[in-house]
């Protein structure tokens, strides 16, 4: 039975990934997930501080369904399908914790240090996460999407546009890695 | 009804997403260490496939389910917003370690703080949203 818990190795997690964008092309729509970021402000009543939330929202409710069912997926996987561990590479894991006493790698999914729920309101973690969210939202919606939009459906289609985003996309994580945990952790 | 299609891609997404170790900050952080192959693995045999795949709809001319054009509209050209937005948009995901995809399979999984994560994307946007004019596109 151990096979259902082990984590995917890339060569199956890939195609599958591919098989995602293909099923929503084949019903008519693009593999985008920040757009649901967008359609969330508009539902919520963005159109009154930018136009750029004033548009028919209700005909992208199907990709908060996509987004809603990405809940579901990942609380069925970690609940039944997983060990909940992530075995990175040794001497990743040891620099995680000999730099920035992050310890859990190889024994937890997500560093309990940043994401373990008896920290929801430590302060620290607090302002990182919200940090890091924002770059999010805002880097998608100003680049006009995000790892599935370009790194997968922008590329698959040979647009350069998305190329130059993935590219941006590598730069700024591994500034955030090499040049700015040191200060931020 | 017409929605559970959705639905499902979505659930099916979320489980991949999450047994990949796509969703996972260790993941994150190794990937942009270039301490391991896994991730580059994950997203560019995603790509090989996507690649191949699209240019087969193209040269067969292939419709969706219901006989329409398939959603394959070209990027406008650019510069500044790819380079500028991808850069901002990689600082988030290296930190957060999650991407918009990922965030919600991450709260699914039931790790409260990434609720954090969510709603600073949500203001992101707004921001983006009113000062949209403003920034070189």
């Amino acid at each position: 039975m151990d096979w259902i818990y082990a984590p995917w190795p890339w060569y199956v997690a890939g195609p599958m990934i591919a098989l995602t964008m293909f099923f929503l092309l084949l019903i008519g729509k693009q593999f985008g997930m920040s757009s649901n970021l967008r359609t969330c402000c508009a539902a919520i009543g963005g159109d009154k501080v930018a136009d750029f939330f004033n548009f028919n929202w209700k005909k992208d409710r199907w990709n908060l369904m996509v987004a809603f069912g990405a809940l579901l997926g990942g609380y069925l996987a970690a609940t039944y399908l997983s060990e909940n561990s992530v075995d990175v590479s040794p001497k990743i894991a040891n620099e995680l914790s000999e730099k920035y006493h992050i310890k859990g790698a190889g024994d937890e999914y997500l560093p309990s240090e940043l994401f373990s729920n008896e920290l929801l309101f430590e302060p620290h973690n607090l302002i990182l996460l919200v940090l890091g969210g924002f770059l999010i939202g805002f880097g998608a919606r100003y680049a006009g999407g995000c790892t599935s939009g370009h790194a997968i459906s922008g590329l698959s289609n040979l647009q350069l546009p998305s190329l130059i985003a993935v590219m941006g996309f590598f730069i700024g994580g591994t500034v955030m890695v090499y040049f700015l945990f040191p200060i931020l952790f | 009804m017409k929605y559970l299609i959705y639905l499902l891609i979505g659930t099916f997404f979320g489980i991949v997403m999450y047994k990949s170790e796509a969703a996972s900050w260790f993941r994150i952080y190794e990937m942009f260490r270039f301490g391991s192959f896994h991730m580059f693995g994950v997203i560019g045999s995603a790509l090989l496939l996507g690649i191949i795949g699209v240019q087969i709809i193209k040269r067969k001319n292939i419709k969706t389910i219901n006989r329409r054009e398939m959603q394959l509209k070209p990027k406008n050209k650019s510069i500044p917003r790819y380079l500028f937005g991808g850069i901002i948009f990689g600082l988030g995901w290296a930190l957060a370690g999650a991407c918009p995809g990922p965030m919600f399979v991450v709260a699914g999984a039931g790790y409260l703080p990434i609720i954090w994560v969510i709603l600073g994307a949500l203001l992101g946007t707004l921001l983006y949203g009113i000062l949209r004019d403003k920034l070189p596109h």
